[in-house]
């Protein structure tokens, strides 16, 4: 029903914008005749951008407002009818029985389904019945309301396009202030969800204990009933990985970002860096393919042949090909912060006698280092936070250890089995993710903020 | 003129610094070169193990069998209209056919094994088959069916005939079956269109990306929706009209983070908020396509700035000089100019959320799905999910499958990107 609404609202402001043009045209007088002409302070479409607004918008709030909160109401009102129906017999609560019917118990005959589901039922049908009548009745006295009386306000000491213009400006700041309302909401979901995690876990337990194994029990008397949830071994591997992945990623990168600015011709560097810029825009699940089918076997292959213990998903392929995939986000910064640095510094080497190494070495880099530090903290944040890689060619044990050929677990993986699986949202286990969440979201931006404080405070000024 | 000895050592000394220290800028450059080439290897070595493996999936394993269509069983009602065909039985004539192919064959063990070389699809493209010409019933005619996965496997020198029987998946005899089809020239290989048209499956052989590819759309459209219009909107306000002031840098320190956040988060912020608060459904393209529109966002908006700030103040000042409103100046010719770059920008912003995953598994987008999904709160998979999934999934034929469904979204990517250079180079004005 209200699907149909949302179709209308187009011809609504369609709707509003010919009415409001067509009133500014009547009020404008004939063009013809310049005697009873009128010169108004805004162009006609201006007038109809007038209606248009006050004919589409408070509509399209009313079906927001419906959308975002119908549901609840519904589920709250059905609810309280269940209830006061009297026909609950104490095993399940409205709620439960509410959620039954959603899933078509009730016309499901004889087992499961009971009276209290039919009443259930039938109290749904007619509660979501009211609703989209209020929803419809709503929309049509909003849009009718809007329409009448904007265009009555059209006159000629109407300055319509002041109107819509702030109108404008008022869109644009609010759209500005979607990314500001997304990290707010970030930090609030994840915040809240790891407290209620901490009031069931210590954050004691969580930041310093070394077991973790979340899978709690169905029942109390299975072994590992409580699950536990000390989550260093998490962060442990983490680690390993980042320091792999980086252990390839950072003298690569630096390497080719120093060959680009300083070696490479500008044909050849027309053609490499793109193509370094592709190994970024590949898929990470791509990556994450090639990683568990491809260079997985061969890391084992490898270990075996030097008489090594490796375990079938182990941190090494993980590391390898996150590092490769991270590549070019340290070259491409490196190659800026390299570029950044003025000729004459590199000039003045060369023509003291040092080599071109000597002078990338003594000079250059170091001259660039606030860059390429922030590029390589920015590198570290982006292997924290990878996902797919990891899920697909790390393990889910949770081992500490610093051998690169044992299976580690990092903390993209742990939130991803822990919410992946069918379980109730309220357990602590599902919650467990949410403070992983949160200690992820903080350290990655802990890190984007120290590298950008390094690369603004410690760049030389040249100039 | 003569040196003295002292001098000579002095000289030779410093030759050979200077050959250490040319050695040093030799293998300091060779380095360089290996760090490039260390990169672009790894870059073939992905693509070329993915063209390889994806190589076996682009053909399946046909067999031409003579089925007899017993009018009893394919059509129990027996008035030949659609709906008794379409509940008649039709893996019944296929065993007959099996059985009249090898006669000798005894036992129930053998009987099975016999049947399992056939794929699970073939009774459904049988009866397709009898849907679309009911004529066949009562006769006997030729079809060509798809083989089991194992089969097609066998035949692609997948399956190593020389391990030993219980290590394989095919027992001798059904290797001796599949070789006496083979000499009779029963066998073909044919191209594997189910792959691009069918949903997904169990069974490897039927498995296609068509839902994955639909439930992709559905998802990209929504964030398309959302994000390019107020990705615009965001970036035309912090460019062109808002003040210089604390807020105004909190907003912009705060996108330029968002950009950096980790995925997975956007996905723990749609389960938490869209989910478990507003209720949406699990695993929909509207709540993907919205959470993957928070993600792209920062993305349009810092390459709208750019293409804004690209555009040089003279157009605005022509405007307002011939009395445009500052709101005119901006929308009737400053964003104009301005569209080509934010469209690339877009375009990419929409290829990365094409190949985004990890928030996607968050919201429940990784079910198992074989129906197509049709409408924004169906649930479906997308893509790189469905990857995901057949990379998880224990059939050695899935590996092809996985690898091929990676050239398919590599192939949407290169389109994208495509389309973003030649957006770029066909409208973007140069000053």
């Amino acid at each position: 029903m209200t699907g149909l609404l949302w179709l209308l609202l187009p011809l609504l402001a369609a709707l509003g914008w010919s009415v409001g043009r067509a009133r500014a045209r009547a009020l404008a007088g004939d063009p013809s005749d310049a005697g009873s002409r009128i010169e108004l302070h805004s162009l006609p479409g201006h007038y109809g951008q007038f209606v248009l607004i006050w004919a589409a918008l408070p509509p399209l709030a009313v079906l927001v407002l419906a959308t975002v909160f119908g549901g609840a109401l519904v589920d709250g009102w059905v609810a309280s009818q269940i209830e006061a129906s009297g026909l609950l017999d104490g095993s399940k609560s409205a709620e439960q029985v509410l959620v039954e019917v959603r899933a078509g118990l009730a016309l499901l005959e004889g087992e499961g389904a009971s009276l209290v589901h039919v009443q259930a039922s039938d109290a749904l049908a007619r509660v979501e019945g009211t609703l989209d009548l209020a929803v419809v009745g709503a929309f049509a006295v909003a849009a009718a309301a809007g329409l009448y009386f904007s265009r009555r306000r059209i006159t000629i000491a109407l300055r319509a396009r002041n109107h819509v213009e702030r109108a404008l400006h008022i869109a644009l700041l609010f759209s500005s202030v979607v990314a500001v309302l997304t990290t707010i909401g970030i930090v609030v979901s994840l915040f809240f969800e790891a407290m209620r995690f901490f009031q069931l876990v210590s954050p004691a337990e969580f930041f310093f204990s070394t077991e973790w194994s979340p899978q709690t029990a169905l029942r109390s008397d299975q072994v590992g009933s409580s699950g536990a949830f000390g989550a260093v071994p998490v962060f442990a591997g983490t680690l390993l990985i980042t320091a792999i992945a980086m252990s390839i990623a950072g003298p690569v990168g630096l390497m080719a970002a120093i060959h680009l600015a300083f070696y490479a011709s500008e044909s050849a560097r027309s053609w490499i860096k793109p193509l370094l810029e592709v190994i970024a825009g590949i898929p990470t699940v791509v990556w994450g393919s090639f990683a568990a089918l491809t260079l997985g076997p061969q890391v084992r292959v490898l270990g075996e042949a030097l008489g090594l213990q490796v375990a079938s998903e182990s941190a090494l392929a993980a590391g390898v090909t996150m590092g490769v995939m991270i590549i070019p986000f340290v070259s491409s910064l490196s190659d800026d912060a390299l570029n950044a640095v003025p000729r004459s510094l590199r000039e003045g080497s060369l023509a003291m006698g040092a080599t071109e190494s000597e002078t990338i070495r003594k000079v250059m880099v170091p001259a660039a280092l606030p860059g390429i530090v922030g590029a390589f903290l920015l590198a570290v944040s982006r292997a924290i936070g990878e996902t797919m890689i990891v899920v697909m060619a790390a393990g889910l044990a949770a081992n500490m250890t610093a051998n690169p050929f044992e299976a580690v677990t990092t903390v993209t993986v742990q939130i991803v089995t822990l919410l992946t699986g069918d379980q109730e949202f309220d357990s602590a286990k599902t919650l467990a993710a949410f403070a992983l969440g949160l200690t992820l979201f903080f350290v990655t931006l802990a890190l984007n903020l120290v590298a950008l404080r390094v690369v603004r405070t410690f760049r030389e000024e040249y100039e | 003129m003569s040196s003295s000895p002292s001098n000579d050592a002095a000289t030779r000394a410093a030759e050979g610094r200077i050959q250490e220290r040319y050695r040093t800028e030799r293998l300091f450059q060779a380095a360089g070169v290996a760090a490039i080439g260390f990169a672009l290897f790894a870059l073939l070595a992905l693509l070329v193990s993915i063209t390889y493996q994806s190589s076996s999936a682009l053909s399946h394993t046909y067999v031409e069998l003579e089925v007899e269509l017993d009018a009893d069983t394919v059509d129990p009602r027996g008035d030949g209209s659609p709906e008794s065909l379409a509940a008649g039985g039709y893996s019944r004539p296929l065993r007959n056919a099996l059985r009249a192919r090898f006669p000798e064959v005894s036992g129930r063990k053998n009987k099975r094994r016999l049947n399992a070389l056939l794929s699970d699809g073939a009774e459904y493209q049988l009866r397709d088959a009898v849907l679309a010409d009911p004529g066949l019933v009562g006769q006997t005619a030729s079809f060509v069916l798809p083989m089991s996965d194992d089969v097609d496997l066998l035949l692609k020198g997948d399956i190593d005939r020389n391990v030993a029987e219980s290590d394989r998946k095919l027992t001798d005899l059904q290797i001796e079956w599949v070789d006496a089809l083979v000499a009779d020239g029963a066998v073909s290989h044919e191209w594997n269109t189910g792959f691009l048209t069918n949903g997904d499956s169990r069974e490897p052989e039927l498995a296609g990306m068509q839902g994955a590819i639909r439930g992709s759309l559905l998802t990209l459209l929504v964030t398309l929706l959302l994000s390019f219009p107020v990705g615009v909107a965001a970036a035309v306000y912090l460019e062109e009209f808002a003040p210089r002031n604390r807020f105004t840098d909190l907003v912009e320190v705060n996108i330029n983070n968002l950009a950096a956040v980790p995925s997975i988060i956007f996905g723990l912020l749609g389960l938490a908020v869209f989910l478990n608060v507003f209720g949406m459904p699990r695993g929909a393209p509207i709540v993907g396509g919205i959470v993957l529109a928070l993600m792209t966002l920062p993305t349009i908006i810092i390459a709208g700035r750019a293409a804004l700030l690209a555009v040089p103040p003279s157009i605005r000042e022509a405007a307002l000089g011939v009395g445009a409103s500052p709101t005119q100046a901006v929308l009737h010719h400053v964003l104009p100019q301005a569209l080509p770059g934010i469209l690339t920008g877009t375009i990419i912003g929409m290829a990365r959320a094409l190949g985004e995953t990890a928030p996607l598994l968050m919201i429940g987008m990784v079910a198992f799905i074989a129906d197509l999904p049709s409408g924004l709160s169906d649930p479906s998979t997308v893509l790189p999910v469905q990857i995901f999934l057949w990379n998880d999934a224990p059939e050695r034929a899935f590996v092809a499958r996985t690898s091929l469904g990676i050239v398919v979204l590599l192939g949407f990517l290169v389109a994208m990107n495509a389309a973003a250079v030649w957006v770029r180079s066909r409208f973007e004005t140069r000053y």
